[in-house]
């Protein structure tokens, strides 16, 4: 069994949960930016929750399968089609040999994430079939998928079933996702640390799967002091330092970026905090030009909404009769 | 030196040992580091050495933060007073200097550099007082490198110069980042030198181009089957200036996969260094050449 890639879309890639352990090394954990998705993606079609999927942005690739199986399309709404007829997203649905599967115009989110029974079967290196682009690591032959692609599609279980709207999660609007202050936090001044949260910044162009920067707030205020040594001279630059998943880190001040599953390991900017791990599947859905704002947390409040989002992943479970 | 801990979200410690850069602090981040791998905490899944600070990524469902926190404090004093020497490798890079692929490279984002009209090793020579770009290039060569960090990219290091702080050489960044850099670039920013892994962003000027892979994610270079990332924090690096004609036999040796870099086991003591810099660095360069 094996899927053809017909037109690769955009930029689609091989995910599955993740590698982590090399982050030392600058290898970053890669998987799929809404895990959230992916599981249920899986979940739907039969597979363990973290086998690997296709993650595809903004517009979709067309697939032709070789052989039956059971395909589920979740994330972004992304409307399916087989043959050239609607399928619902959220849903299983069988595929016959020579079908052919495409997408209609992003309606909403950002991702969508296509789950073939059996699993998307690319060798695994360093514990994962996660595809890291910019280090040319994983997935099919380390990069996005290209025309004329055949991708192994190993033994498919038994899936079915569809997952309601009540059950899923997507970003609102404004998006709000919630920060633990800290890290260097204390290098900017209090009235500055208000606006940040104060302010709706919107999604910039420049948001991918290594991070997504945000424009149109106010500029951080630094609290002046003598640059450290090695640091370099503006005030928004550090000894370079490990960057977090989720960090925030302000170049010059100006625009945030939060770092996402390819993240760049380390480098020389101060961060303000950290997207707290129960959000990070939502900035996978944020399109560019969406509205967002940050919302402060403390860690008994991030660890609440890390529960709350592991329990809504236990509830499709439980509507699918997955445990 | 006290640690300043902070958590990065619910998954991070981020542990800062000095804002600013020295041996000391790195040595400190290395050996917290290495106590915390071999205490085997349960939970702990990423350890990472930075220059000056480290970050121990947790699983908040296997270990409370609160718990792991007082864990890392404890673990504080111990790693401080421990002895800073360590059995490392030594190994020489070839770099060839003003190379043309750099050089189309910075030509093509002057409008982002501090001097549009010199290019990045002129600048910097000129910056750090140097008469000559000749005198620039036998600073940045002549002495040892302690590879302090690796990542931002797969393998990337991130070098810091092993000589006494007044002679250290100091570069800002491009005022605003390029969106290219050569494979194998090495390059500079604030007080390190790195060598660019990957074709990629990079803020760093640029001096040179190495023709030896550090970075091989199919692992089929010879000297890359084990490990796919060529450097670890620890290890130590002397450049050695390379002509266009040196660079092209490398990598005429690189594309039949017979190139061998040079790589000696030695040992450092950060105390010995710090008492007299020239000699260990003699010293280092003897092991290197298998005096």
């Amino acid at each position: 069994m094996a899927v053809k890639v017909i037109t690769p879309g955009l930029s689609t890639t091989v995910q599955d949960l993740g590698r982590p352990g090399f982050y030392h090394l600058g290898i970053p954990l890669s998987g799929g930016m809404d895990r959230f998705a992916l599981r249920a993606a899986n979940m739907l079609v039969g597979n363990e929750e973290g086998a690997a999927v296709l993650e595809a942005v903004f517009l979709g690739p067309e697939l032709e399968f070789t052989a039956p199986a059971t395909v589920a399309i979740t994330g972004g709404d992304l409307p399916p089609k087989l043959n050239g007829a609607e399928r619902e997203s959220w849903s299983a649905f069988e595929v016959r040999a020579g079908d052919r599967l495409s997408f209609g115009f992003l309606k909403a989110g950002a991702r969508a994430y296509i789950a073939v029974s059996g699993g998307i079967d690319v060798p695994v290196t360093l514990g994962s079939r996660s595809t890291y682009t910019l280090g040319a690591l994983g997935g099919h032959q380390g990069r996005a998928l290209a025309a004329g692609d055949e991708l192994p599609v190993g033994q498919g279980g038994k899936g079915g079933g569809s997952v309601p709207a009540t059950l899923r999660r997507m970003p609102g609007n404004p998006a709000e996702l919630r920060m633990l202050p800290g890290l260097y936090w204390h290098r900017i001044t209090g009235e500055s640390g208000k606006r940040f949260f104060a302010d709706t910044w919107k999604v910039a162009p420049e948001a991918d799967r290594i991070g997504y920067r945000f424009r149109g707030g106010t500029a951080l205020d630094f609290v002046p002091r003598e640059q450290p040594f090695g640091a370099g001279s503006n005030p928004s630059n550090i000894v370079d330092a490990c960057y977090p998943y989720g960090s925030i880190q302000v170049p010059g001040g100006t625009e945030p970026i939060v770092l996402h599953r390819d993240a760049v390991s380390g480098g020389g900017y101060m961060m303000v905090g950290c997207v707290i791990s129960a959000d990070m599947d939502l900035i996978g859905q944020l399109q560019p030009h969406s509205p967002a704002r940050f919302v402060e947390v403390t860690m008994d409040q991030a660890l609440a909404a890390r529960a709350d989002r592991q329990a809504a992943i236990q509830r499709v479970r439980d509507h699918l009769g997955r445990n | 030196m006290s640690i300043r801990f902070s958590f990065g979200g619910d998954e991070h410690i981020f542990a800062e040992v000095s804002e600013s850069m020295s041996l000391e602090a790195f040595f400190t981040s290395l050996s917290m580091t290495n106590a915390v791998r071999e205490a085997g905490i349960s939970g702990v899944t990423e350890i990472c050495p930075a220059n000056a600070s480290f970050q121990i990524k947790f699983d908040p469902d296997r270990i409370k933060p609160g718990d792991l926190l007082r864990e890392l404090q404890s673990m504080e004093g111990a790693a401080s007073k421990s002895d800073a020497s360590l059995r490392t490798r030594i190994m020489e890079i070839p770099v060839f200097y003003q190379d043309p692929w750099t050089h189309e490279t910075l030509m093509r984002f002057r409008e982002r550099h501090q001097d549009p009209n010199a290019t990045d090793i002129e600048y910097a020579a000129e910056i750090n007082g140097f008469k000559s770009v000749d005198e620039f290039i036998a600073a940045h060569s002549g002495s040892p490198w302690f590879v302090s960090m690796v990542g931002f990219v797969a393998g990337l290091p991130f070098l810091y110069q092993m000589v006494e702080r007044q002679r250290q050489i100091e570069v800002p960044k491009y005022l605003r980042p390029r969106t290219d850099t050569p494979k194998l670039t090495v390059g500079y920013g604030g007080c390190f030198s790195c060598i660019y892994s990957v074709r990629g962003a990079g803020g760093y000027q640029m001096f040179g181009i190495t023709p030896m892979p550090i970075y091989d994610p199919e692992q089929k270079v010879s000297y890359l089957r084990d490990e796919m990332c060529f450097f670890k924090p620890g290890d130590i690096v002397k450049w050695k200036p390379i002509s266009r004609d040196d660079y092209d036999a490398a990598l005429e040796e690189v594309e039949r996969n017979a190139f061998e870099p040079v790589v000696r086991e030695c040992s450092f003591s950060l105390s010995d260094f710090n008492k007299d810099i020239d000699g260990t660095n003699a010293k280092l360069m003897e092991v290197l050449h298998g005096r």
